[in-house]
């Protein structure tokens, strides 16, 4: 095992991560304010979706990026309705919703782009090289801006959640909705506050992918990250910076996988898929009763 | 100005049956803004979706061939959502059940039909029942949710399926990442010649039976959705509610896995990566549509049926892309849950000039929080 080896893997981790950390980054202000958001995976797909059309429309990535993360909140709005405002159950809803915009998504890029035999493809976001000139530091630090803003929001959002008002008010929904509200807190109004900014940051991971990764498309391009995003959280804790090794930890166990097959070790690579999954599930049941759960979550909060 | 009130009222029984109608229109309605976008006309296009599979026999048929896979998730679906157990995992026990059909369907070649195919079923059943017992005991033993546990487990078993297919049980033959063909006599049998309606229908239908006899039939029905409906209040009417959930648990699963064992034994005939679209979470949108009620199972599915078929025929027709039927289904699953919510509310008339005297803010019940 080379250095160029794992100075590879290293800067393949953060890129793998960065989806991640925005769909996990995203669960986590739904979850905090007691908001199980299932439609993380669909949100994650339509970000991708719109992202991509719009950075092809306008010529501006940026504005691609842009858009997506109004489509996510948008899709935040829908949850907030019928899971804080109605009062509908938080898996069925959130199930829903990841239905309804992956189909939406995929009939809408059927009805633009038809069945081409090439798919259609934008030029995708260049990597920025800050340390070109220096051997192993160069290639580890060349990576999307969109990755830098990944790993600038722990901080900003354990910033919020911790020593702002709104982060607050955020948990304090999420553990107690009843006290909050007695204090004053506008229950309904924080948990959709929380659940339109996640909807933002997960559909920004997904235009990651279309936007920055792959410059494309495509009917997998998600392929279950944002389940991924659902144990993560549990893997984490329900705490920011732990988000952050979670990601980087789920993202080098993948970098190992696409770089093992190339080298035709003989090992089923579905191992490797599937070890976050059953880690997640393995840590939930040692855990147990002390996984630290917002106390409300999945309890919608009905006002007598 | 006229002033209107929102209050709770339990809607009357009869209204029950009508939600969903009412839910269908709302939903063609806000899905007919796609139909336009595709250029093309709604009413034409529900025409194909609603009315024209039904015209011909290989499409009505093939209504009942899509729809016997929702049949038995519909009802798995219900088995545990009855009794307060929140499976999302019907698709991860449905792929169970097909892996084990794909096993036994390549061992059992030497018996009868009449044997083969009873040990299928119940291969499946155990099977489903298997994949769905870690979360069950976790959630009965340790407490812990089991959305998440059995949402996780639906994405582990399709990567054993891509392992299965990619490694030891690639078929020699095609070379394809498919499952060798299972034996003749591990086939369900046609009910109809010239068609693909087989045997599964009908056991989709006895499971749809199934589920009302026990649910209204039987005590262990009556301690299941004690358990629904609360577990304090089932605790203290001397219902066991762990044993009831993790038995209902159970049984839902291995329905869950009969429905892979129709699909692969009764259509595809091998184990493919794609042997279900999704139909463990069409599942459960049909068991909300159906109100988790048999009867309302059985007709969801029967109708999540045809819009499948139809989306072919108004792809076809219109050349609106077939992903509308998903939009469909999918906006129907969140227009009805909003309106078995919104169903116990009733907006009323309040007297339009109230007396000056009493200042408006301080009646009771003026509160009209969005939707509280």
């Amino acid at each position: 095992m080379d250095s160029g080896f794992l100075v590879g893997l290293i800067a393949a981790t953060f890129r793998v991560a960065t989806p991640l950390l925005y769909g996990t980054l995203g669960e986590l202000f739904a979850e905090r304010a007691g908001i199980l958001n299932l439609g993380i995976e669909g949100t994650m797909f339509f970000g991708a979706f719109v992202g991509f059309v719009v950075a092809g429309w306008t010529g501006s990535l940026w504005i691609g990026v842009l858009a997506a993360i109004i489509a996510g909140m948008l899709a935040g709005l829908l949850m907030a309705l019928l899971a804080v405002h109605l009062g509908v159950s938080q898996h069925v809803s959130g199930l829903g919703i990841t239905l309804l915009l992956t189909a939406i998504s995929l009939f809408g890029f059927r009805l633009i782009y038809g069945e081409p035999r090439i798919p259609p493809s934008i030029d995708p976001f260049e990597q920025l090289t800050p340390f070109a000139q220096i051997p192993i530091l160069g290639p580890i630090f060349q990576q999307y801006a969109l990755t830098y803003i990944a790993l600038i929001l722990v901080p900003v959002v354990w910033w919020i959640l911790y020593r702002s008002n709104l982060g607050l008010n955020i948990r304090a929904v999420g553990e107690n909705p009843e006290a909050a509200d007695a204090a004053g807190v506008n229950v309904f109004r924080i948990r959709t506050l929380a659940l339109v900014i996640g909807g933002g940051l997960m559909a920004a991971g997904g235009a990651f992918l279309s936007i920055a990764q792959l410059g494309a498309f495509t009917y997998g391009i998600i392929a279950g990250r944002g389940w991924v995003c659902i144990a993560l959280i549990i893997f984490a804790n329900w705490k920011p910076v732990r988000v952050l090794w979670g990601a980087l930890l789920f993202g080098s166990v993948f970098a190992l996988q696409l770089r093992l097959q190339t080298t035709g070790l003989r090992l089923p690579y579905e191992t490797f898929l599937a070890l976050p999954y059953i880690v997640t599930i393995v840590a939930l049941a040692i855990a147990g009763r002390n996984a630290a759960y917002p106390a409300a979550l999945l309890k919608p909060y009905k006002r007598e | 100005m006229p002033k209107f009130k929102i209050e709770r009222a339990v809607a009357p029984l009869w209204t029950r049956p009508l939600i969903p109608l009412i839910a269908i229109v709302v939903t063609f309605i806000i899905t007919s803004t796609l139909v336009v976008m595709a250029k093309a006309n709604p009413l034409e296009a529900y025409y194909y979706f609603l009315i024209d599979p039904l015209t011909g026999r290989v499409s009505a048929l093939e209504v009942l061939v899509k729809s016997t896979p929702l049949l038995l998730t519909g009802a798995a679906v219900t088995f545990a959502f009855s009794a307060g157990y929140w499976n999302i995992g019907v698709e991860g026990q449905l792929y169970a059940g097909a892996i084990a059909a794909a096993w036994l369907g390549t061992i059992l070649g030497g018996l009868p039909p009449v044997l083969a195919i009873p040990i299928m079923l119940l291969g499946g059943f155990i099977a489903g029942m298997l994949w769905a017992l870690v979360p069950a005991l976790m959630r009965v033993k340790l407490a812990i949710d089991e959305v998440v546990t059995t949402l996780l487990l639906n994405t582990v078993i399709l990567f054993f399926v891509s392992y299965l297919l990619n490694g030891p049980w690639r078929d020699p033959v095609s070379g394809w990442p498919q499952s060798p063909e299972i034996a003749a006599s591990t086939m369900l049998p046609k009910l109809l010649p010239r068609s693909r309606l087989h045997l599964g229908f009908l056991i989709g239908l006895f499971a749809i039976f199934l589920l009302w006899f026990i649910l209204s039939r039987t005590t262990f029905g009556l301690k299941m959705r004690a358990s629904g409906l609360g577990r304090d209040a089932a605790s203290f009417a001397g219902v066991k509610v762990g044993r009831t959930i993790l038995i209902s648990a159970l049984i839902s699963g291995g329905i869950a896995g009969v429905a892979g064992v129709s699909e692969v034994a009764g259509i595809h005939f091998h184990l493919i990566d794609a042997i279900s679209p999704g139909y463990g979470y069409t599942g459960i949108i049909i068991a909300m549509l159906g109100a988790l009620h048999p009867l309302g199972v059985g007709v969801a599915a029967l109708f999540i049926g045809l819009l499948t078929t139809g989306s072919q025929t108004v792809s076809r027709a219109l050349g609106v892309p077939a992903y509308l039927g998903d939009v469909v289904q999918a906006t129907l699953l969140l227009v009805t849950l909003g309106a078995f919510v919104l169903q116990n509310y009733r907006l009323r008339r309040v007297s339009t000039s109230p007396p000056p005297d009493i200042e408006p803010r301080m009646v009771p019940g003026s509160d009209s929080q969005s939707g509280s």
